[in-house]
């Protein structure tokens, strides 16, 4: 019964393959379980945690789902939120040696920080933009030479504005976007370098940003990552005293197994933290060690990493994606009531649930 | 823009979000293929897995048509049931699965951000958390 358990919950690591990586709790699989989905089994089983939170960064542990479903609130985090993000440029005067199409893609992926909840899509028909839809920038720098008569070489004594940053953006509200003033319309970081110039070299453009998807367009991604693991499990089948156990701990990550003093005097190997483990399997290579040590992982429980460009807060984040997801099934819910389909027009003698 | 069905906002005039493949043989409506549009993996996998928790189902796969394709294919073979009813069932369960994991997620961060502050040392400063 045990070894049924695992490998319903676990998946195994060995020296050469991994088992039991698929979920295999649906009914009809076993004879001795209640596979069928029950919301309350659900919600007795399913947990957060949150280890740590930052402005940008967040790691939680999700346990009790499947993969199917983490992967989902995954996928979601790094395409399906909206952004903010510069999608054209209308380019009045650059004479800096960098071209057109280039300084175009790399102010595309410039991370704005605005919150696009408070914005619609872009019509693809619409010409002009709006304040609904649109937010505008303007950059405008002049590179100079500065007035030195030393026989300076370092370009920063020499020339004035030779390196355009992001702080150099400047928004325009449009007409109809002055509440906006309040929340900071800018580029999340003021010291991204899009370009260097040289005196002469003349930047003037109109940018504008639209909300989109990561689906659509990478620059249009809430995170940097957003990345998950499942929780390590290490058995000992065995215990381990002395040198053993020292190779033993040698054969992990800093952290995972601690060496114990037993009442004769002795080390034995205990395992501390089997969090810290990265899965190296590298115990496997010792032949006096690698039949006494299981290695496993937990199959439901994932250790998630948000890591936001800094236009969301991270939290803000995953509560977006779980809305998505659910706004998904909310659409085809409507879809379903709404159209022949659900009502089984289409066949001759429609059912009810 | 390089894909406008990526756009939400553009799909849902324009385009059905879910269709019914016809059979060629009639009366089997425990036996069906749908069309889901603008989606892909990311529900598609969690579809899968929702229904086949779901006792009334003998089979459930989905596949992507073509990568330029922005739909999926979904089949559903139940044991008797409409699979219009199962599937309908399915959203409902995974509505109401991603409702409680919202909840248990903004409850969690409620309080755990009292003493996560602590440890950053009011590094977290955000006008409001909702």
């Amino acid at each position: 019964m045990t070894h049924i358990k695992d490998i319903r919950q676990k998946v195994q690591l060995t020296e050469h393959t991994v088992f039991n990586v698929n979920s295999t709790n649906f009914p009809g699989t076993y004879t001795d379980f209640d596979d069928v989905w029950s919301q309350e089994r659900f919600e007795e089983r399913f947990q957060i945690d949150i280890i740590s939170l930052s402005e940008t960064d967040m790691e939680f542990d999700m346990v009790g789902v499947d993969a199917a479903i983490a992967n989902a609130i995954r996928r979601i985090l790094l395409a399906e939120i909206p952004t903010m993000a510069i999608e054209s440029v209308a380019i009045w005067n650059n004479t800096s040696i960098i071209q057109d199409e280039v300084l175009a893609h790399r102010l595309g992926l410039i991370p704005i920080k605005a919150d696009a909840r408070l914005f619609e899509y872009k019509q693809k028909d619409a010409e002009e933009p709006t304040s609904e839809d649109t937010l505008q920038f303007t950059l405008k720098i002049k590179c100079t030479r500065n007035n030195v008569s030393s026989d300076a070489t370092d370009p920063n004594v020499l020339y004035k504005n030779h390196r355009v940053y992001t702080k150099h953006m400047e928004w325009v509200p449009l007409p109809g976007q002055e509440h906006l003033k309040a929340k900071e319309i800018r580029p999340v970081h003021e010291d991204i370098l899009i370009t260097t110039m040289r005196p002469g070299h003349e930047l003037l453009m109109d940018l504008y940003c639209v909300k989109g998807i990561g689906k659509d367009h990478a620059k249009f991604s809430p995170v940097a990552t957003a990345s998950y693991r499942l929780l390590p499990e290490i058995r000992l089948l065995r215990e381990f005293y002395g040198e053993e156990a020292e190779l033993l701990q040698k054969s992990f990550s800093p952290g995972v197994i601690k060496l114990v003093e037993t009442s004769d005097g002795q080390k034995m190997a205990k395992v501390a933290n089997a969090r810290l483990d990265t899965c190296s399997r590298n115990v496997f290579r010792h032949d006096e060690l690698k039949d006494d040590v299981s290695l496993l992982r937990v199959r439901d429980h994932f250790i998630f990493s948000v890591e936001s460009t800094g236009i969301l807060p991270p939290d803000v984040l995953v509560s977006e994606a779980i809305k998505t997801l659910m706004g998904k099934c909310q659409k085809f819910l409507l879809e379903l009531d709404s159209t022949s389909i659900g009502k089984g027009k289409h066949k001759k003698g429609g059912k009810k649930a | 823009m390089a894909n406008a069905n990526a756009n939400p906002a553009l799909s849902a005039t324009q385009k059905p979000v879910l269709e019914v493949v016809e059979m060629k043989s009639e009366n089997e409506e425990s036996f069906q293929t749908f069309i889901l549009h603008d989606e892909d993996h990311t529900l598609g996998n969690a579809l899968k897995f929702i229904l086949n928790k779901n006792p009334d189902v003998a089979f459930v796969g989905y596949s992507i048509t073509h990568p330029s394709e922005n739909k999926i294919n979904l089949r559903i073979q139940t044991t008797g049931k409409p699979a219009v009813e199962v599937l309908k069932q399915g959203f409902k369960d995974l509505k109401q699965m991603c409702a409680h994991m919202l909840t248990t997620f903004e409850v969690r961060l409620n309080k755990d951000i009292i003493s996560i502050m602590e440890v950053h040392k009011g590094s977290l400063n955000r006008e409001s958390l909702s």
